[in-house]
């Protein structure tokens, strides 16, 4: 970069800035549409975040932090003492708790699926894939339908657990906590399943079989080498599924009804029956703040330990 | 070469002795695609249902398909879905596709990073957060022109298709280096009758591959359509969202499983199209 000004007339650099001139102009079409529908929007709701709920939805012009102080605290009307909003904070805990769990149960069952992939004859290994991948490309909505059919009071599991006598009346699954969990744990799944597989995909199994050559036992082997090597798969895979679970709107509106709400459909809520647009612009953003950092930390952390092997 | 080389080295391990093998975990990963697939089992068979209940088989008919079919509502949801995600994906797709090749096969220069992370944006934000942006803003440019169109759910879908068609545009041009290109304009080819004969054949299944996954996202999207729609502007899937609702018949059945033989013959055109180029 130094010394850039002395070559400035050099026709090689001066062909150069052209190349730069013209990439960008080649990328300007759909930055235009991503700045005027996904970037700017942010900016203008930042900016609602900040103003007066109006009495029918939308905004007063006229600046207030209420929106912000209401995300997890509320006022009380007649002395206007600040307190606790246990129902906001108990969605942000619902929505962290069952994302982790969901995370958790992702992994569980993906981890082994990945592996079973990762083991098979190269020839067939795309098969399998195409098979976990099939679920993710249908509608987030069906998908969900069909575990709603699956679990209601009248669903098929009900059903068939009393036609074989283990129960006498039906248990109720639907409208729980279990219910999105398990909602969110089928639709995020394929999204564990695919980078683990990508980190074991160039595993090198001659270092399963030093393990096994140094006496390990098979859990010793899965612990001390399969685990860390695939490391970058198991944290980018649940990045994955606990962002989306974080932000899920439609899983916990049918699984878990008016009641069992996470923060997708508290933010919904607000700009439907809540008519607080800058409570909801504020959540929405408390929203991404909480994704970013997420996001932040992964980055990080699959810096630091690319940097290890390095070394 | 390379996969010569590794595929000598591997060549130890087919050995009849399992090094590879995992307690439970053939089990676990069996679990998992029953789980994977089983739930939809129900939702397909029940469509089929002669009785209106979700619960008792009655027999095999197709009387639901036909009262999806005859509805009106179902019918104005269908073609503005499709009309929208045509609209959305072959938008997407030029868009994405110039900006692949504004941001491929070149060296760092400045604001690449910046282009980056805004083509991925979408991928990034969650859906909800990027709805009621969109809903905010929108509402106040719907007040102000009163124009309740389609033109907001176009420019919506286009925005959060331009990734999913970028990334495989991407990738495919990744994989082409510039040679043939060079050798183009060494012949006096003007850049674009070098782009038309040379890059864009070569690039075609990339592209076409972007815009199989814009429509299938596009089509599939609940989330940003139900907030910014207009009133009475539903689409499939919000149409489906709202029965939901209300007491429900298997036609809520029949289109979704109408809808998932949609996406599933998508992705196997799109897994096949993949698939040729290796």
């Amino acid at each position: 970069m130094a010394g850039n000004t002395a070559i400035e007339d050099n026709p090689v650099e001066r062909a150069n800035r052209a190349d730069v001139r013209a990439r960008w102009l080649l990328s300007t079409p759909a930055l235009i549409v991503l700045f005027c529908a996904a970037s700017g929007p942010l900016l203008i709701m930042l900016i609602y975040s900040f103003l007066e709920p109006g009495d029918y939805g939308g905004i007063e012009w006229a600046f207030s932090t209420d929106g912000w102080v209401n995300v997890v605290l509320q006022r009380d009307i007649f002395e206007g003492t600040l307190s606790l909003a246990d129902a906001h904070v108990s969605i942000l805990w619902r929505s962290v708790r069952l994302s982790l769990l969901t995370t958790l149960t992702a992994f569980a069952l993906g981890f082994p699926t990945a592996y079973f992939i990762a083991t098979r004859p190269r020839e067939s290994r795309s098969i399998w894939l195409f098979l976990v991948t099939i679920p993710f490309w249908i509608n987030l909505l069906i998908r969900t339908f069909a575990i709603m059919e699956l679990i209601r009071n009248k669903g098929v599991i009900n059903i068939i657990l009393m036609s074989l006598g283990i129960i006498d009346e039906p248990i109720q699954m639907l409208f729980t906590d279990f219910a999105i969990m398990v909602g969110m744990t089928y639709v995020y799944l394929p999204l564990m399943v695919l980078p683990i597989y990508a980190s074991m995909e160039k595993f090198d199994f001659r270092l399963v079989e030093a393990g096994y050559d140094l006496y390990a036992s098979r859990f010793k082997v899965l612990k001390r080498i399969i685990l860390p090597l695939t490391k970058p798969g198991i944290v980018a895979g649940s990045i994955l599924v606990f962002i989306p679970s974080l932000g899920a709107y439609v899983t916990p509106r049918i699984l878990g009804g008016g009641k069992n709400m996470m923060l997708g459909n508290l933010i919904g809520l607000q700009f439907g029956q809540g008519r607080n647009w800058p409570l909801g612009a504020a959540l929405a953003l408390t929203l991404l703040m909480i994704v970013m950092v997420a996001l932040l930390l992964y980055v990080r952390g699959v810096g630091k330990t690319e940097n290890n092997r390095g070394h | 070469m390379a996969t010569k080389i590794t595929s000598v080295l591997r060549r130890p391990l087919r050995r009849p002795f399992s090094v590879k093998a995992q307690t439970g975990f053939t089990e676990i990963a069996a679990l998992c695609f029953l789980v994977l697939y089983a739930p939809l089992i129900p939702l397909v068979i029940y469509s089929f249902n002669a009785g209106t209940s979700l619960a008792i088989w009655e027999g095999l008919s197709l009387r639901w398909y036909a009262s999806a079919w005859e509805n009106e509502l179902v019918q104005e949801a269908t073609i503005r879905s499709v009309v929208l995600a045509v609209s959305a994906s072959l938008i997407a797709t030029v868009l994405a596709t110039m900006a692949a090749l504004g941001t491929t096969r070149t060296g760092n220069y400045r604001g690449l990073t910046a282009i980056y992370a805004m083509i991925n944006q979408p991928l990034m934000v969650p859906e909800i957060v990027t709805a009621v942006a969109l809903l905010i803003l929108f509402a106040s440019i719907k007040a102000a022109t009163n124009y309740h169109g389609m033109a907001y759910l176009i420019i919506a879908h286009t925005a959060f298709c331009i990734p999913f068609a970028y990334l495989p545009i991407r990738a495919r041009l990744e994989g082409m280096d510039l040679t043939l290109e060079t050798a183009a304009a060494d012949l006096y080819a003007t850049p674009w009758q070098a782009f038309r004969r040379v890059t864009l054949p070569l690039l075609w299944p990339g592209i076409l591959a972007g815009m199989m996954l814009a429509f299938v996202i596009s089509l599939d999207d609940v989330v940003i359509t139900e907030l910014v729609k207009s009133a009475g502007q539903d689409t499939l899937p919000t149409y489906m969202l709202g029965q939901l609702r209300r007491v429900i018949t298997p036609e809520v059945n029949a289109i979704s499983t109408v809808l998932l033989a949609v996406s599933v013959v998508m992705v196997t055109i799109f897994f096949f199209l993949n698939r040729e180029k290796r």
